[in-house]
């Protein structure tokens, strides 16, 4: 009998912590059930600044601070070294590819990108004022670094 | 037929004798009327998207990839159509386009790019024909909607108000010059300047020499 008892809560207890579950577990869907179209969020505005943006770190791709809409990057064109291929930088005014995109895998220079740094976009990314979906901690290395100098000023 | 000929050059030379002046008059006048405003209504009918759309090698390859534009779809709903661009709109230089256009009905006939395979070969060329008529024309079809006079530049991004500044009011360069590919997929550029055959360092002296 107690068995039984204890079968039938440690079901419940089961059923309810799934219930439970689909409640607090994030989805790209927001809880909107599945037969139901959520409103989509507003698309968000490119930043066509021009300004170039601070790296978060030495190896970060430098950021896009302008719109690409519609720029072709493919087998026929590249769009972006319209402007920013070694040629193409005294007209545009535009940062130069950096060298290191000349470099094949056994580092050595060729004459045009590589075509494994061909496709821009896999690293260089414009930003958006979206909003963030998840919270971001990243804290800069300078930040850090003033942190411990002053946290060893107060040893000594 | 020489008899014909002469029999007809009879005729005409001779004085009506049936009608009088004044119906020849007044009936040559609203036949030119028809005659002219039917010629211009089927030229139009021509000048319509639809018109360009009706083969496949115009639907489905450039008239597909103007769609995802922004001279075919954005936010203020204006839009351009083929003939907007691709069509001077002064009567004597369109008349002149058509002319030309007529070695395109060649080209459909025996069907030089009636497969994407093949239109894509001819891309270059083809790509190349519209470049070289934009530079000719100082970008006229651009310019029928986008004036330079007209062009707030206050309003534009730095980037572009100063490449405007610099290139476009000084003339120094046209639309196309930099607005390439921005309502169709660009040929492949690599072959666009390739130098092509012989790769002796003589051939390549005697290049660099031309220069």
């Amino acid at each position: 009998m107690t068995r039984t008892y204890v079968f039938t809560a440690a079901l419940i207890a089961t059923l309810t912590g799934a219930a439970f579950a689909q409640d607090t577990v994030a989805t790209l869907r927001s809880g909107v059930p599945l037969d139901q179209h959520p409103a989509p969020p507003q698309v968000a505005t490119v930043k066509n600044t021009d300004l170039r943006q601070v790296r978060n770190y030495p190896e970060q791709p430098p950021l896009i601070p302008h719109k690409i809409d519609g720029y072709q990057i493919d087998t026929n064109a590249n769009k972006c070294l319209q402007c920013h291929s070694r040629t193409a930088i005294e007209i545009s005014q535009a940062p130069m590819v950096s060298i290191t995109h000349f470099m094949n895998r056994n580092n050595q220079f060729l004459a045009s990108v590589t075509p494994r740094r061909y496709f821009c976009t896999q690293c260089h990314v414009p930003q958006s004022d979206a909003p963030e979906l998840v919270e971001n901690t990243f804290v800069d290395i300078d930040k850090v670094l003033e942190y411990v100098a002053g946290t060893k000023a107060e040893d000594h | 037929m020489w008899q014909f000929i002469k029999r007809t050059w009879a005729a005409i030379r001779r004085p009506s004798v049936h009608y009088s002046l004044g119906f020849l008059t007044m009936g040559g006048f609203v036949m030119g009327i028809i005659f002219w405003g039917g010629f211009n209504t089927a030229m139009e009918l021509t000048n319509t998207e639809a018109f360009c759309t009706g083969c496949h090698e115009m639907r489905d390859n450039v008239y597909e990839e103007l769609k995802p534009t922004i001279h075919y779809t954005n936010r203020s709903g204006v839009r351009a159509t083929c003939p907007d661009c691709h069509v001077p709109h002064e009567w004597t230089s369109k008349i002149a386009r058509k002319m030309q256009a007529s070695k395109e009905v060649w080209a459909k006939v025996f069907g030089t790019i009636n497969t994407r395979e093949k239109f894509l070969a001819h891309r270059l060329s083809l790509a190349q024909n519209e470049w070289a008529r934009f530079e000719a024309n100082d970008s006229l079809e651009c310019r029928n909607c986008h004036s330079e006079e007209s062009m707030d530049i206050t309003r534009q991004s730095t980037r572009a108000a100063e490449a405007h500044e610099r290139f476009l009011f000084t003339g120094e360069k046209t639309c196309i010059n930099c607005h390439k590919g921005i309502a169709h997929q660009l040929p492949d550029m690599g072959q666009a300047s390739l130098i092509t055959g012989d790769l002796s360092e003589q051939s390549l002296v005697d290049y660099l020499k031309a220069e």
